[in-house]
């Protein structure tokens, strides 16, 4: 049988806030354990949540981003659990009425045609602290750093239909909340988690299968190597005749594997009920409109205007504007070059990304600037080297020697553009080489490709490759010397 | 009982006397402290209001206001000693909120209405007694043991701010305060004959004041006259960013308004308050009350609350529901009571809790999480909401044709101990005429109008929004017209 996958992934993102959502206490990473946990984070008694309006403005802008409705009411609810790290018993999250409700976003896989996926909701809600397991002995610790800082869960519909779905999707939203600035999301420091529900059914079955709940993902590698395991094992026991249970199950990324963590009815009973320290948060069209007015120019909007203004390829465009950064970098080497942005793009793209990859660095690290990248842009355009040349220039550049000019002028890399200096080496070349000039003269045109090489190489690449062409071309055809 | 010989005997004073004697420095404010912790060290043993007395800490704020009164720079309040309810965070200073969960608990920060009466120079006596969470209509839910009633110390002072309401009618502190959720000021105040004020929910600021049910607790004033209640009010109200149902709205002068004439105003007096279960003795002494409204100038007309028999059911599902979820933060984790040797988290969480809270909390977490169970929410939670708006509508509608609305407080005197320490339903049933007020968020008054039985009975006055000042006023024009409020009883002079 042919079996469908349905993905629909829940994806907390940690808002880029300064102090905790209901605390002025720091939301830094990092810091010495409890040291930023203060009255209110550490569930003393009488203390009582102040929403921070700073994570309601983020919240707003991730739901304008992806052409969602803000609610006009929400309401913060209890959710109910007793958990070590969790101070107050109760974890302050929206639950029937989030702020942010039905949007969607435009995802592509690789190699697929764009798809849209659906987002059911956003809320707002506050982290729990973390337990500590090492250098307790028989006991565990209790870090409340964590406690209190701002999450937007983001939950899709069980729109996906592949792992390379999911992981679009999921990247997307990476994206969006990077350009938003309302996140660092940084996956290492847990500041983008993600919970993925996986189900099968028949191919063109309506109806869903039972899902599996999967968690602790916390890499887009293990999100897939998660979602296709799951799938499989989905499969295989549904083959053997076996019903799939509804459970929470935890990817184990040493084994790659998922295991049960509890079934449906070890669920808890979160007993929600709205939270009677909280007013609901009302919000009117004319705050909604001051956030929207702070919105950059999203990803999308960025890629369709690199197309259209600079003439690049949709993959082209779509790689540049994958980050704000990478795009700011992009554009500024353009302008800095004053030429080609096509030329500016092959450049950013294969040597300069290339070059960081290499180093694992972010563009953010990059030891060359724009107006370097564009300098060199502007040199390879004027003719003053050549391509190959400016590869050596840039890598000059990366070893912190100079700016383009300083290297070309030390280096003394300008082109040569001189007809008599070339012309110099085509007489010496051939001379070296009476040989293979007899050889060309009855009849072995390939060799033309010889001599040029030679030309090139005893000028140390210097020469200007079309004038040598030309140049040769005539001496070779003109009476024989 | 006996009525004191004027301006004799300090403790017997009211606030508003003494304030008049510090500023004209015929006392200074140590000795005015030291007359009360006196008296603290004398009674407290017989009566067990206090379950902290902050000796050096008030000789030390009382040195300091003395020092304020002397450069000119003292405020009505200044000086004046005040005992806080145990509920109310205070730095420094074990705060236990009447549990063995919170035995150990020094609080490292003042709550917002502690602040304020630091602020206004007031001397911090010590923390009062309080039924264990405030959960209790008697204060014998109390891990530090019941208060008696200084009117009869084999009856019980009423709760949950039993502690401060037995603290000024045995007068070893003038004035105190107390929270209440569902009659926690007002109840004590009638079966302890003195003045007490439930203000408008968000009048007060709940930072620091530990969570009993959110929506319903509020923090408020009790001493002997409204006109003390209004003194001290002022100087508590207040917006606080760090509530945030707290109310941004001006506070006004109560005191200013005290005198105001009353003529014309419209009384209601709900049927429904004055029904069988009224003892009648107590509605006698109501009637008078009410004639002396009348003489005032005030017309007394009969109204309806159509909804009332349906507010202590819509109370005990909304109240241990959101105490169920309050009380979770006692765990054993972090401050606060630990059982010993936790063989693993499990056992951490159940003997934690099971050794540190007493029976009263026990069975309103366990009724409050059952409202909340999934299955259970709609048919209870939900539905005790809606009574609440219910209600609120009732007092809505009968706020467009009077201005206050006046009943009894309690529907018996104090009761003995013991009384009804096994009949959870009955002793419910003795919050019948408060709890509507708190699930309405509405002000209440409770002043004392006579005694049946040598035993005190309060008059519940009720407002609308933000009428403190008129509840005090009429209070006040009241107490102007008779003694009830200076009756003391024997054995503390």
């Amino acid at each position: 049988m042919d079996w469908e996958p349905v993905i629909g992934l829940e994806i907390h993102v940690q808002l880029a806030t300064k102090s905790k959502i209901f605390s002025g206490a720091s939301t830094r990473y990092g810091a010495e354990a409890n040291t930023q946990a203060c009255d209110v984070d550490v569930g003393l008694p009488g203390v009582l949540p102040v929403l921070n309006e700073e994570a309601v403005r983020m919240a707003i802008k991730l739901g304008l981003a992806i052409d969602a409705t803000i609610a006009r009411r929400s309401v913060f609810a209890r959710k109910n659990y007793f958990y070590p790290d969790l101070p107050k018993g109760y974890q302050i999250s929206q639950y029937e009425l989030p702020i942010v409700s039905r949007g969607y976003v435009e995802i592509q896989a690789d190699g697929e045609e764009p798809k849209i996926i659906g987002v059911t909701r956003a809320h707002l809600e506050e982290d729990a602290g973390k337990s500590v397991h090492e250098g307790f002995a028989s006991m565990s610790g209790i870090d409340l750093n964590r406690a209190g800082t701002p999450l937007l869960e983001i939950v899709s519909e069980p729109d996906m239909r592949s792992a390379k779905e999911a992981i679009a999707y999921m990247k997307t939203i990476h994206t969006l909340v990077r350009y938003l600035e309302i996140s660092d999301a940084n996956m290492q420091e847990g500041s983008f988690r993600c919970d993925a529900n996986v189900s099968v059914r028949p191919k063109g079955a309506t109806a869903f299968g039972t899902r599996a709940e999967l968690k602790n993902l916390n890499s887009f590698r293990f999100v897939e190597r998660a979602i296709n395991y799951e799938l499989q094992r989905q499969i295989d026991m549904l083959e053997a005749g076996e019903r799939i249970l509804q459970e929470t199950r935890l990817y184990d990324a040493n084994k790659n594997e998922t295991r049960s963590m509890r079934g449906k009815e070890e669920a808890n009973d979160y007993r929600y009920f709205p939270d009677p320290d909280l007013l609901p948060l009302e919000l009117d069209e004319r705050y909604i409109e001051s956030v929207r007015a702070e919105l950059p120019e999203l990803p999308r909007q960025k890629k369709l205007r690199f197309m259209a203004d600079y003439d690049l390829s949709a993959y082209d465009a779509g790689v540049l504007s994958s980050s704000r950064e990478l795009a700011d970098f992009y554009e500024a080497t353009v302008r800095a070059s004053g030429s080609d942005p096509k030329l500016c793009a092959n450049w950013v793209m294969g040597d300069l990304l290339g070059a960081l990859n290499k180093e694992g660095k972010s563009i953010t690290e990059s030891p060359v600037s724009p107006t370097m990248v564009g300098a060199l842009m502007a040199r390879i355009a004027d003719n003053t080297i050549s391509g190959k040349i400016a590869k050596e220039v840039f890598e000059a550049m990366w070893r912190s020697e100079g700016d383009a000019d300083a290297i070309i002028a030390a280096k003394g890399l300008k082109q040569v553009t001189d007809t008599r200096a070339i012309e110099r080496f085509i007489d010496e070349v051939l001379e070296e080489n009476a040989e293979q000039l007899a050889q060309y003269r009855s009849g072995k045109e390939k060799l033309f490709g010889h001599f040029v090489g030679q030309i090139l190489k005893k000028s140390r690449g210097k020469a200007n490759p079309q004038q040598v062409n030309t140049l040769l071309r005539k001496k070779l055809k003109g009476p024989s010397s | 009982m006996a009525a004191p010989q004027a301006g004799h005997d300090l403790h017997q004073k009211t606030l508003a006397e003494l304030s008049a004697a510090l500023h004209e420095r015929v006392v200074s404010s140590e000795e005015l402290t030291r007359v009360f912790l006196d008296r603290i060290e004398r009674f407290n043993p017989i009566l067990n209001c206090f379950t902290t007395i902050t000796r050096e800490h008030a000789l030390a704020q009382a040195k300091a206001a003395d020092r304020r009164l002397k450069s000119g720079q003292g405020g009505p309040l200044t000086g004046l000693p005040i005992a806080h309810k145990d509920i109310f965070c205070t730095l420094g200073v074990k705060t236990a909120c009447g549990s063995r969960m919170l035995d150990s608990f020094i609080a490292p920060y003042n709550a917002t209405l502690i602040e304020h009466m630091h602020d206004a120079g007031m001397v911090m006596l010590g923390k009062t007694n309080m039924d264990e969470f405030a959960m209790g209509s008697s204060n014998e839910t109390s891990y530090y043991g019941p208060v008696k009633n200084p009117w009869d110390p084999e009856r019980v002072p009423g709760g949950s701010s039993g502690g401060s309401a037995c603290a000024i009618a045995a007068q070893i502190a003038p004035a105190a305060t107390g929270t209440d959720t569902g009659g926690s000021i007002r109840q004590p105040a009638s079966l302890c004959g003195i003045t007490g004020l439930k203000p408008t929910y968000g009048r007060v600021s709940r930072y620091g004041m530990i969570a009993f049910a959110s929506s319903l607790d509020q923090g408020g004033p009790m001493a002997h006259t409204a006109e003390d209640i209004a003194m001290l009010l002022k100087v508590m109200a207040g917006f606080d960013k760090r509530d945030s149902t707290s109310v941004d709205r001006p506070v006004p002068d109560y005191t200013a308004r005290l005198n105001d004439d009353i003529q014309g105003l419209t009384i209601g007096l709900p049927k429904e308050y004055f029904g069988e279960g009224v003892d009648s003795e107590i509605q006698a002494l109501i009637d008078a009350a009410i004639k002396v409204f009348e003489t005032l100038g005030a017309k007394a007309r009969t109204i309806s609350l159509p909804n009332t028999h349906l507010s202590i059911p819509a109370y005990y599902v909304v109240a241990p529901a959101e105490c169920s979820s309050n009380l979770a933060r006692y765990d054993g984790v972090r401050y606060g009571y630990r059982c010993k040797d936790p063989r693993d988290l499990a056992d951490l969480y159940c003997r934690s809790r099971g050794e540190g809270f007493g029976a009263e909390v026990k069975r309103r977490i366990m009724i409050g999480t059952y409202a909340l169970s999934a299955g259970y929410y709609d048919a209870y939670y939900l539905k005790a909401q809606q009574i609440r708006r219910l209600i609120s509508e009732d007092f809505k509608k009968a706020f467009e044709d009077v201005d206050l609305i006046v009943g009894p407080t309690s529907p018996t005197v104090a009761f003995k101990l013991g009384e009804k320490t096994d009949d959870p339903v009955t002793m419910y049933l003795s919050d019948i005429y408060t709890v509507s007020v708190n699930l309405a968020g509405l002000p209440g008054l409770s002043m004392p109008v006579g005694f049946v039985g040598g035993l005190p009975v309060g008059l519940q006055i009720i407002g609308n929004y933000f009428s403190e000042a008129r509840l005090c006023n009429v209070a006040h024009r009241f107490q102007q017209e008779t003694e009830w409020h200076r009756m003391r009883p024997e054995g503390f002079s």
